[in-house]
C-alpha cells in the first residue's frame, strides 16, 4: 500500500474546496456550462444519458480495505448501491447528483481518494499491473513509478489543456497486464546489463476510431530521467497534437502523421535541453516514495500446505483454484483474482454489500489490500494459502467466485447504451446473454482461454480491438449492429483484431459467437492451441465461413 | 478586460497597434507577430518599450532573434482549453531565457490563473471583471505542489524530505 500523508490530505482538502467553489459559480450562473464543463471533468464528474457520472481513480488499481469500504458508503449513500469498475482501474458511480458530488468528494477525501483527472484532456490516472508486487520474476514494483508518474502529473500547470486526453500505462513482469501497447504512453521497466532499471518507452498506442499499436522510442531510458522524458514527450504533444478535429487530436495521430523517428528526433531535441534539470530523479526523491510502499510481513510457509490439499478433494474448490489463483513470489501464499462476471451480471459491477464483504475478507486474508484489474475484476495479492478454502467459501457465499477467469464469460464491457450518451448500442445485454450461454462452466474450460471485448461504440471503452472476439456496436439505420473482430491482443504482443464479416443485428450476434467457438473447436490443432493462436494460424476465413450460416 | 500584474490591477501601458496603421512616435506598442518580423529594422532601433502579441501555433524559437529587445510578449488562449501557450510560456522562460513581461491574453479564467502563473506568465489580461478580485485567492488556493516547474514553489517531496530533516 502506499501511505498517503498530511501532504496528500492537504491537497485532496484544497482540491475538494475548489471544485465546491465551481459548483457554486456554476450554479450561480459565474461560469458557464462550456466552462465548467472542462473543470467538472478533470474532477470526473461526466453528464450522461439519465443523470451525472463520477468517475473516482484507483491510482495503479491499488485500494485499501478502509478505500473499499469507503466506495462502498459512496454507492450506498449518493447512488443506487452498487459502482461499476472500468477497464481502467477506475470505479463510476452512474446515478449521483451534482448538488451531492462535493459532499461525495468530501467524504472519499477523507480516505485519500478523489476523481481527479479521470477525464478531462490532462494526463490520466496512471494504470499498471494489478498483481504489482505480488507476481513471481517482476523487475520492480511498477507502482513506485506509477506513482511517481502520479504526482509529476497531478495538477500539471503545463498539461492541462491538452489537445485530447493521455493515457500512461507501466508494467514490470514478463507477462504485460497492463497493455501498454495500446496506451499513449506504455513503459516497460526492465534492468540493463549493469542492473540499472531502464525504461523501454512506447508512444501512439490506443484504440477509439483509429487504432494503434504502440510504436517503441526509446529503449533503455535510465530511470533517473523518466520525468524528463515524459514531459519533454508531452510538450511536443501539447505544442503540436492537432487541435482542428478531436478525432484526430490524440498523440497517436501526431506520431503516425510525423513518424515515429521524426516524433522521436523532436522529443530527443526537447529532452536534451531538461533532461539535467529539476526533473531528474535522484536516488532520495525515489527511495523516498519507495519508503512510502508498504508490503505485508509475510510468514515463512511452504506451498501446497495441508488445508489446502484437504480442499482440493472438493471439486468444486478445486475448479475456482485452478482458474481463480495464481502463484505468488513468495511461498505459501498466492494470489487471487475475484470475478466481478457472474453469469447474467453486468460486467465490473459489484454491490455495497460485495465490496464491503470483500474489504472485511481482505483485512481478514489478505493483509487489507485489494486491486483492481483492468479486465473489471478485483484481486487479493496476498493471500496465504491455508487460507484459500475458507476465502472461497466467504467469495462464493457473496457471488463473487465464479470460475471463470479468462474464460469467454470473463467479458470486457463498456457500459453501453443503457447508460451512456456516446454509445450507439448496448453492450451489458449482451455481455448477460453471452454468460448465459456459455454459462456451463465445464463448457467454457474447454473453450479455454478466450478474452471477450464489447464496446457501444467506435470510441471502443470495451477495448474491442485487442479482445480475441471484439464486439463493436453501430448504428445502422436506427438499429443496433454489430462487428465483430477477431484475433486481438493485448498482451506483450499486442494486436488488433480483424474484422470478420458484415455486422449483424443484436439477436444473431450470440448466435455466431457460439458458430465461431464451435469452429474453433473444431479447428484447434490441441487443447494447448487457444483461440488466438487458431486465430492466428488460419487467419480469418474458415471462421468467416461457418460463422453467418446458421446451423 | 483588466490587466493584472504583480496581484494588482494596473493600467495597461502598451497600445496595440494595427498592423496598417502608423506607428506612433512615442509610447510603449504591441505590435503583432508579422509586424515585428516586416518592420523589424525601425522597432529594434526604438526608444520606447516594444512588446509583441505571438500566436499560439508557431514555435517561440521563431521569436527568440527578437527577444532582448522585447519589454512584453502576449501569448494566446484563444479558449480556455486550448493549452499551446502554456509550452510557449516555459520555453521563453527556461529555454530562451526571457524575463520580461509575459501576457496571458485571450480566454484568460479564474481557474486557470494558477496555472499560467506557475508556467512563467506574470501579467493577465483577465476575461470577466468578476474574476480579478479573486486573483490573489485564486493563487494562494494550493500550498502543495506535486511538480517542480521551475517556478519557486516547493514540491510536496522536497517539502517532506526537509521536514524530516528538521524533525
Amino acid at each position: 500500500m502506499y501511505i498517503y500523508d498530511e501532504y496528500d490530505r492537504t491537497f485532496l482538502l484544497q482540491r475538494g474546496a475548489e471544485f465546491r467553489d465551481q459548483v457554486e459559480r456554476r450554479l450561480a450562473g459565474a461560469l458557464t456550462e462550456d466552462e465548467f464543463k472542462l473543470l467538472r471533468l478533470m474532477n470526473g464528474v461526466y453528464l450522461q444519458l439519465h443523470a451525472y457520472m463520477l468517475r473516482i481513480a484507483i491510482p495503479y488499481g491499488t485500494l485499501s480495505s478502509d478505500q473499499l469500504r469507503m466506495l462502498a458508503h459512496v454507492a450506498r449513500r449518493y447512488d443506487r448501491n452498487y459502482g461499476h469498475f472500468t477497464t481502467r482501474q477506475n470505479i463510476q458511480y452512474h446515478w449521483i447528483k451534482l448538488e451531492e458530488i462535493p459532499d461525495a468528494m468530501a467524504d472519499l477525501a477523507t480516505v485519500g481518494i478523489h476523481g481527479i483527472q479521470t477525464s478531462g484532456n490532462c494526463i490520466r490516472n496512471v494504470t499498471t499491473d494489478q498483481w504489482a508486487g505480488a507476481v513471481p520474476g517482476e523487475v520492480d514494483d511498477p507502482r513506485v513509478w506509477a506513482e511517481i508518474i502520479r504526482q509529476w502529473s497531478t495538477l500539471h500547470p503545463e498539461f492541462s489543456f491538452l489537445p485530447r486526453k493521455f493515457k500512461i500505462a507501466v508494467s514490470a513482469a514478463d507477462e504485460d497486464r497492463a497493455a501498454v501497447l495500446i496506451h499513449d504512453i506504455g513503459l516497460r521497466l526492465s534492468r540493463d546489463k549493469a542492473g540499472h532499471l531502464v525504461f523501454r518507452v512506447m508512444v501512439g498506442g490506443g484504440l477509439g476510431r483509429t487504432p494503434f499499436i504502440g510504436k517503441i522510442i526509446r529503449e533503455d531510458l535510465p530511470s533517473e530521467h523518466l520525468l524528463s522524458y515524459l514531459e519533454a514527450i508531452v510538450r511536443v504533444y501539447n505544442a503540436e497534437g492537432r487541435r482542428d478535429n478531436i478525432y484526430k487530436a490524440r498523440i497517436k495521430i501526431l506520431v503516425h502523421e510525423i513518424g515515429a523517428e521524426e516524433f522521436a528526433r523532436r522529443v530527443d531535441t526537447e529532452w536534451q535541453a531538461i533532461k539535467d534539470g529539476y526533473l531528474k530523479l535522484d536516488d532520495t526523491a525515489v527511495d523516498d516514495i519507495r519508503a512510502r510502499f508498504r508490503y505485508p510481513a509475510f510468514e515463512q510457509l511452504q506451498d501446497a500446505p495441508f488445508e489446502l490439499a484437504a480442499a482440493l478433494m472438493n471439486p468444486a474448490f478445486a475448479r475456482w483454484h485452478e482458474n481463480s489463483v495464481a502463484r505468488h513470489k513468495i511461498p505459501g501464499h498466492a494470489i487471487v483474482t475475484i470475478s466481478l462476471k457472474p453469469v447474467g451480471g453486468t460486467p465490473g459491477d459489484a454491490t455495497s454489500e460485495q465490496m464491503e464483504a470483500i474489504a472485511d475478507l481482505a483485512d481478514k486474508f489478505a493483509f487489507g489490500e485489494i486491486r483492481v484489474g483492468h479486465e473489471q475484476n478485483l484481486c487479493l495479492p496476498h493471500v496465504r494459502q491455508r487460507d484459500l478454502p475458507e476465502l472461497w467459501r466467504a467469495l462464493d457465499a457473496i457471488g463473487v467466485a465464479t470460475p471463470n477467469i479468462n474464460l469467454i464469460t470473463d467479458i470486457i464491457s463498456c457500459p453501453g447504451l443503457d447508460y451512456c450518451s456516446l454509445a450507439n448500442a448496448r453492450s451489458i445485454p449482451l455481455a448477460q446473454e453471452l454468460t448465459e450461454r456459455f454459462a456451463d462452466i465445464e463448457r467454457a474450460k474447454k473453450v479455454g482461454r478466450l478474452h471477450v471485448n464489447i464496446s457501444g461504440c467506435i470510441n471502443a471503452c470495451g477495448h474491442h480491438h485487442i479482445g480475441h472476439i471484439g464486439i463493436l456496436g453501430v448504428d445502422k439505420n436506427g438499429k443496433e449492429f454489430y462487428q465483430l473482430t477477431l484475433g486481438g491482443k493485448a498482451d506483450e504482443h499486442a494486436a488488433l483484431g480483424q474484422l470478420l464479416g458484415p455486422a449483424v443485428p443484436y439477436d444473431d450476434v450470440i448466435n455466431v459467437i457460439e458458430r465461431v467457438v464451435d469452429a474453433y473447436l473444431e479447428l484447434r490443432e490441441s487443447e494447448d492451441e487457444v483461440f488466438v493462436e487458431t486465430v492466428k494460424r488460419l487467419g480469418i476465413a474458415p471462421f468467416k465461413e461457418r460463422a453467418y450460416v446458421a446451423g | 478586460m483588466s490587466l493584472v500584474k504583480g496581484g494588482k490591477r494596473i493600467e495597461d501601458s502598451f497600445i496595440l497597434i494595427e498592423d496598417d496603421a502608423v506607428l506612433p512616435d512615442d509610447g510603449a506598442i504591441l505590435v503583432s507577430a508579422a509586424r515585428l518580423e516586416a518592420d523589424w529594422s525601425t522597432l529594434s532601433s526604438r526608444v520606447y518599450p516594444v512588446g509583441v502579441v505571438w500566436p499560439n501555433n508557431r514555435p517561440v524559437d521563431e521569436l527568440a532573434p527578437y527577444l532582448s529587445a522585447l519589454s512584453l510578449v502576449a501569448l494566446v488562449f484563444p479558449i480556455f482549453r486550448d493549452g499551446r501557450a502554456y509550452t510557449q510560456a516555459h520555453h521563453l522562460r527556461e529555454r530562451h531565457g526571457y524575463s520580461g513581461e509575459l501576457r496571458a491574453t485571450g480566454n484568460v479564467l479564474r481557474d486557470q490563473f494558477l496555472f499560467m502563473d506557475r508556467a512563467g506568465f506574470d501579467a493577465f489580461e483577465i476575461t470577466k471583471e468578476g474574476d480579478v478580485d479573486a486573483f490573489i485567492d485564486a493563487l494562494k488556493r494550493y500550498t502543495v505542489f506535486y511538480q517542480p516547474t521551475g517556478d519557486g514553489r516547493t514540491t510536496v517531496l522536497r517539502q517532506r524530505l526537509s521536514a524530516r530533516r528538521a524533525g
